[in-house]
This record gives structure tokens, sequence and C-alpha cells, in this order.
């Protein structure tokens, strides 16, 4: 009985994030449908007259209705076929693949150093309520959320390469790079990352914990005698959890998404810079594809910080 | 040295004011209590909200609330000077020496963990016993506190149990750590009458059984009477007088503990006979949330110019009855009358004369008033809409109603966060008021306020009646209320309505079962009246 209604709980779960997925891939489709120029003129550039952007058009099916195209899309993406890019040719999941590798990397590296440290800072501040050490890391990561990302890229590139010239101004990668040797190309984009990022994962989890602070059941651990460190530890972290757990995920889904633009001010070759020059170029399938899996990543990611949730939370896990 | 297990004396406690403020002075909750507890013995501390119950209870374990803190005086337990003693020293004594048992069971434990793990946490934090011994022992305090299954009940969460199975649970906690002193901070005030008995009586068993001292915090005074062998009155931060229960109860010397002895002022004896007219009706009523039906075929009739008492414990329907009546909740079967004319279930298609002439006031008046309005617009607002007033005219008539409800003038500019408890309940009564309706549903709206309070909010409502002839439908859980005020009486269980009809009839033999154990479940301010209702159940169950 107990665990028949904890499956459903997740399997409905799941079927909302695969509604939610559909409803995007139309939105997806319909984005691009309303963009404005043509692929065919963007194929030929100078050379385009009347006949050749026709012979374009029928050659990509440009002309049959929209509906047609997207369920053919639709079909072929569930099936991993993201289709041929336009302007270059080659098969969108060859382009994508070291590209969405790239990303991956910075956006972990970026997590594995801004999540411990974020919900660190966070747990400190709660911990000391309005005193120094909150209210110096409540300025700091103010500062940092108020920069615009790129700017702050820029400050970084100007400081870390350019004057003091410990990290490459480029952060290119490649197959051949030691581990280490990858890690310092990415070392600038990736703090940017981070800076950007934490301020609003340490505020959401210093507020997850402090309302945890105030429940009744802290005032009554604390009246059984339990130390500082188990009334944080073992009732407060626990129902502090789920929230937290949900504020890593978004955070998680904004690193992975908001690369585009620190991929650009870095020249980083990862989905971002990608998805860019799909649109500059009119490259639609490519841009399709790519505004896909963003999604894809960030319904993944809701969709397990909810099923986290639910199972961290014994009221939903056995609901009466 | 003395044999007392906890002696206060001259003890302080003051507002932490923040250091850059100047001018900000601390103000004191307490101003100098003295209070000694020898072991096994039970001193019950009562009074109004604001009158620092808990605060001392906290004190008596070293503890000071957020904002608070212990200024002054000395705390001896069991030989030790706790003010201002170390965290590691005060950590030792908490579930061991003293324990605590709070207000609000369902928020004191953590939702995290299961009762088990959270009852067998003291015997941890404090290396007191060995696990499989501390289980054995966790068993025997579930069974002893009369929980269901109790080897399998710790291995539930907190939100599995009943509000009842969870504040005999949290009994079973504080006294896992076998301590010296239990504080019980009203601990049955949020649970039904038929609840309370029982949690009462195992309270007071556990306590004499395991020879525990306990502070009892309570307003409640036939609540206190029952198991404590001193009282300690306070007011305000300061004692007004301590007694042995006894002679408390029978030759108070002060005027306040006269008062809280004597809250009932008004009873009414007024029998109405039944082709009175009828001001409100409601007929085979049946209504549901979804697909669980709250009411089945209730029925009720509030005669003109009279009070009409709905009275039930929690889940009986009574306040969903309300809303039917109101509008709020359109019922599945039925029909309502208002001065022999059918009433519409939904509100929308009510008339504006109709919808005017039936008002309603909340249990709570914190949440029923919009905290960013001021006195003047919340009670101005109906006074336009139903009566159709001009803005000139709204505000004298505001200023009318503030003296009917006797609240000064100029707490018309006042924000609902700078009145009292009391103070905004009056406030609620003039925006029913202000409709002129002819009857006012009320919902509990005294259980949130303290006892005096109450009586004289039930005070003005009875004046307003005189003056006005509103009918009244009171839906209470309070007997004694009931007993003084109401003309007629309907008694609900689980939707449906067990008796009704004059107090006089249903308050006398023979009696139904369930309103006579209501009404034998309602605490008598005297000693021993909870051992006698106990003997006679007990009885009865043998004699049947």
């Amino acid at each position: 009985m107990e665990s028949a209604g904890l499956s459903g709980l997740i399997l409905k779960r799941l079927a909302s994030g695969l509604v939610t997925l559909f409803i995007v891939s139309l939105m997806v489709f319909a984005g691009t449908e309303i963009l404005p120029g043509d692929v065919a003129h963007a194929i030929l550039g100078q050379q385009a007259t009347p006949d050749s952007v026709q012979a374009i058009r029928d050659e990509l099916g440009l002309d049959r209705p929209a509906i047609l195209r997207y369920l053919e899309w639709l079909y072929n993406f569930v099936q991993g076929d993201l289709g041929v890019s336009l302007i270059s040719g080659r098969e969108i999941t060859d382009l994508i693949d070291t590209r969405l590798r790239n990303s991956f990397f910075l956006a972990s590296v970026a997590a594995v150093i801004a999540i411990p440290f974020a919900v660190g800072l966070g747990l400190v501040a709660a911990l000391y309520e309005d005193r120094l050490a909150d209210k110096s890391i409540t300025i700091m990561t103010l500062v940092f959320v108020s920069l615009p990302d790129f700017l702050l890229g820029y400050l970084l590139l100007l400081v870390g390469a350019v004057t003091l010239g410990w990290f490459p101004a480029l952060s290119r990668i490649s197959s051949s790079m030691s581990f280490i040797e990858q890690l310092q190309a990415v070392a600038l984009p990736c703090l940017t990352l981070v800076l950007v990022v934490s301020a609003h994962t340490m505020r959401l989890t210093r507020a997850a914990v402090l309302s945890v602070m105030n429940q009744a059941y802290i005032e009554m651990a604390e009246l059984k005698g339990a130390g500082r460190r188990r009334i944080i530890l073992r009732h407060a972290l626990p129902n502090a959890l789920s929230p937290v757990l949900n504020i890593v995920m978004l955070t998680l889904a904004y690193l992975i998404v908001g690369v585009v633009v620190v991929e650009a001010v870095f020249n980083y070759s990862g989905m971002g810079q990608l998805m860019i020059d799909a649109v500059s170029k009119r490259d639609m399938p490519l841009v399709q594809a790519c505004g896909l899996i963003f999604a894809s990543v960030y319904v993944l990611l809701n969709l397990s910080a909810d099923i986290l949730s639910i199972l961290t939370n014994p009221r939903r896990r056995r609901p009466k | 040295m003395n044999d007392y297990l906890l002696e206060m004396r001259d003890l302080r406690i003051e507002t932490i004011v923040d250091s850059r403020k100047k001018r900000a002075k601390p103000t004191e909750i307490l101003k100098g209590i003295d209070l000694t507890l020898r072991r096994g013995e039970v001193v019950g501390l009562i009074g109004e909200s604001g009158a620092g119950k808990s605060t001392i209870g906290l004190a008596a374990m070293g503890y000071a609330r957020r904002g608070l803190r212990l200024s002054s005086g000395e705390i001896w337990l069991d030989g030790q000077q706790i003010l201002g003693g170390s965290v590691a020293q005060l950590a030792q004594l908490r579930g061991q020496k003293v324990a605590y048992v709070a207000q609000s069971a369902a928020a004191s434990f953590n939702p995290a963990h299961r009762l088990l793990a959270q009852v067998l946490e003291v015997t941890k934090i404090h290396k007191h016993m060995n696990t499989a011994k501390a289980e054995k022992r966790a068993v025997e305090l579930f069974a002893r506190m009369g929980l269901p299954h109790p080897e399998a009940f710790g291995m539930r969460y907190p939100h599995e149990v009943s509000g009842g199975q969870l504040q005999r649970a949290m009994t079973a906690m504080a006294l896992a750590g076998e301590p010296d002193l239990i504080v019980f901070d009203e601990p049955t005030t949020a649970l039904d009458v038929t609840t309370q008995i029982d949690v009462l009586a195992i309270i007071k068993e556990v306590i004499q059984e395991y020879k525990t001292a306990a502070l009892y915090i309570t307003h409640d005074l036939g609540v206190v009477a029952q198991i404590s062998d001193r009282i300690k009155v306070l007011k305000n931060g300061a004692e007004v007088e301590e007694q042995a229960t006894e002679s408390l109860l029978n030759a108070p010397q002060n005027a306040y503990t006269k008062e809280l002895l004597n809250v009932r002022s008004t009873v009414i004896e007024t029998e109405l006979s039944d082709d009175e007219p009828v001001a409100l009706g409601a007929e085979g009523i049946d209504a549901s949330y979804g697909t669980v039906q709250v009411l089945n075929d209730v029925s009720v009739a509030l005669k003109r110019g009279s009070n009409l008492a709905i009275v039930g414990e929690s889940g009986s329907g009574k306040s969903t009855l309300a809303r039917v009546i109101m509008g709020l909740l359109p019922p599945s079967k039925g029909t309502l009358s208002y001065n022999d004319q059918p009433l519409s279930s939904g509100l929308s298609d009510r008339t504006a004369s109709q919808r005017k002439s039936i008002q309603m006031i909340y249990q709570l008046p914190d949440v029923a008033m919009n905290p960013r309005q001021t006195i003047a617009e919340i009670i101005g607002r109906p006074a336009q809409v139903f009566v159709g007033m001009s803005k000139q005219n709204t505000l004298n008539r505001v200023h009318e109603l503030l003296h009917l409800v006797d609240l000064p003038v100029e707490m018309a500019q006042a924000y609902p966060n700078q009145l009292s408890g009391g103070q905004k309940q009056r406030v609620c009564i003039a925006r029913a008021l202000a409709a002129e309706p002819d009857v006012i549903i009320c919902d509990e709206v005294t259980s949130a306020l303290d006892p005096l309070v109450a009586d004289g909010i039930i005070e003005l409502l009875l004046k307003l009646q005189r003056k006005f002839g509103i009918s009244y439908i009171f839906i209470t859980h309070d007997m004694a209320m009931v007993r003084a005020i109401a003309n007629d009486v309907v008694v609900m269980k689980a939707g449906t309505v067990v008796e009704q009809g004059a107090k006089a009839r249903v308050f006398a033999p023979p009696f139904n079962d369930y309103t006579h154990l209501l009404m034998s479940s309602t605490p008598e301010m005297r000693v021993g009246w909870l051992e006698n209702v106990l003997t006679e159940r007990r009885m009865e169950a043998g004699g049947q």
C-alpha cells in the first residue's frame, strides 16, 4: 500500500515532466518558426535568386505545413535523430557531441565548487544570523548578484588574464590537454559562474534553514539537552533538505542553461556558442535541437528535485 | 541548603534590547518571582496570556525564548544554580533532570523522524541507558500512556497519529529520561474535552507513579484544580497569590483570583416554546467536501431573538454547517429558510437584504481582518456596501459602532496589530453590526481568548441582543458557556445531530450518551472532580 502510493506519486511527477517537455517542444518549434529571416536566404547569401531560393525551399520541405514538419521533427527527435544542420550539412548529433560535453564539463566544475560553497555559506549565515559573518556574507553575495554575468566575466578577464596573466583569456579546451590543463583553461568562466549562482543559492539556503530553526521542534530538541551540532544536523537539516535540494537543482539547471552568455564572453566552444551561431545563421534544426536539449536538462533536474523532496519528506512519502 | 528540588528567588526576566538603540529600555516580563517545589510535588501556574507562565516554566530549564534574557535572581535545580549556567551544564540537566511537555505536540515533534527515535533521543544524548533497554522502556511507556499497539506505535511518523496520541507520546518522551521534574505547558489546551480528560487522567497517574515533580501551566482553573497540590496565580509577570489548591478554590484572597473563579456573569434561563417564530432554519442538510460527506441530514432552527448553541468536538461538522448557512458551501441536499422565506443555498443567488441580514464572526480575529486596513475602513466597509452610507455618515457610524462595542472612538485610526485579542474581536463584532443584521453566527468567537476577556465578549453580544433583538447561533465546544447562555442546544457528532432541543431538556436526565459524555468531560473547578468522573465511568462500564 505504502510503496504503491509512493511509486504512484513518482509516476505522476514523471508524467507531468513529459507533458512539460511536450509543451516545450511545441514552443521551441513555434519560436523558430516565427524567427524573422529565411534559411534559404541565409544559405545562399548574396547569390540568392528567386529560383535558387525556391529550389532550396523545396529541397528542405519548408513549404509543407508547419504541423507536419513539427510532427516529423518530434518523431525523429524522440528516436535520437536530431536531423542535419542546414548550414554545414553535418549530422546535428555529431555537432553537438563535443560541444555538449564541453558545456557539461564547465557546468560540473562550476557546480562542484559552487554548490558546497554556497550551501555552506548559507548555513554559516543562518547559524550566525544578524552577526558579522552573516552580514558580510550577505553583502558580498549581493554585490555579485547585482553585477551582470557578462560584466563580471569581462572584469575577471581583465584582472585574471590581462593584468595578472594567471589564466588564459581564451578558454579553449581539447582532448589532447591534461585534466589539470583543462581546469586551468576553464578557471575564469568557471569562477564567473560560481560567483553568479552562489548569491541566490546562499540566500535561499539561509532562508530555508532559518525558517526551520524557528519551529517548535527545534526548541524541543534544545530542551531535551541536544547540542548545537545535533540540533542542526539531526533536527534542522532533514527538514531544510527538501527546499535546499530544490535550490541546488535550480542552480544546476541555471548553470547548464546559463552558460550561454559566459561561453560567449570567454569564447568557449560549448552548447551556448553553438546555439548563438546557429541562431545567427538561421540554422533552424540546430536551434531547435539545442533548445530542446536545454529544456530537457532543465525539466529533468527539476523532476529529480521533486522526486528527491518526496523521498526525503515522510509526510509526502507516507501520506495518510 | 534545603530539600527543594526547584527553587526560584526573585527571578526577573526582561526583553533584550538592541544595543544600538540608546533610548530603548528593556521590558520586564517577570517581575521578581519566588517559587519552590519539593520532590514529587505538583504546582500549578495559572493566569491569562502574558502572565509569564510559560516563561517561568522554561526558566526552570535555564531556558529563555528568543528576545528574552534571565536578568537577575536565582534558580536552583536540585542544588545547582542554573541561572547563568554554561551551555554544557544546562544541556546536561535538560531532558535528564527536567523535561518539557509543550502545548502543541504536532509542532513539537520533528516531522522528519519516527516517534520512537524522538522518544529515545534523550537517552541517546545523555548516554543514559543502552538502546535495547531504552527501547523496552519506551514500549512500556507507550503502553502505560494507553497508546494503541505500543510495540509498533513508535515506528510511526508524527503526522500519522492523532493529536491526543501525540500529546501522550510527548509525555512518554518527557518520562523517557527519568527526570525529577516535568514542566507541562498547557498540555491539553489544544485537545477536545473528551480527549482532554483521558490525557489529563493519564498525566496525573504517571506523575504519581513515577514520583515526578511537575510544574503544570494552564489558563484553565478547572484543569489545574485536578492535578496540582498548590496553585500560583500570576498576572502580568507578577504573583497574585499562591495557596494550596483546595483553599485557593474555596477561599481566594485576591480580587483577581475571585474574578478568575467566577468568570461567568450572566445566565439565561428563558425557555422558548416550540411555536416561536423561526428566524433561520436548515432542513435535512447534506454537505460534502469533495467526496467526503461532512453533514448528514442536519436540521436546525434558530428562533427569533434567541441563542442557539451548536456543540460538538472537532470534526463534528459544526463549522461546516455555519458555512452552509452563510451560503459559502452549497449543500448537496436540503433547504434553508430565512424568516419563513426560502433562502438560496448559493451566496450569489441571495438578495442583498438577505446577505446583509446574516453576518458571521470568526474564531481568530487576527486572520479575519485585513492587517493593512485601519479599524475605520474595516468597520466602515459593510456600512457602505450593505447600508449604502456616504463617506461622512460612515465615519459617524464607525464612531457609533465603536461606542456600541465599548471601544474608544480614537481606535478608528488604529491598525489591527495595535489591538489586543479581545479588542480585535470587538472590532469584528462592530463590523458584523455595521450591516445591521438580524442573525449573527458566532464561530468559536471566544475560544482564542482568555476567560475574563471571553466573558466580556459574551456580555457584549448579549447586551446587543437586548438592544437590537439579534438572534445568535453560537458554534462552540465550550459546554460551560452553552449552559450559561443558550436557549436551545444542538449536539453534533460526526456530521449528524445527536440531540437537540431546549437547553433545560437537553441538559437534564434522561441524558443522551454522547451529550452526557461531553458534559461530564468538562473540567469543574473543584478538587476530586477528575477522580469522581473516572470512578463513575468505571462503575457504569462495569454495570453494563
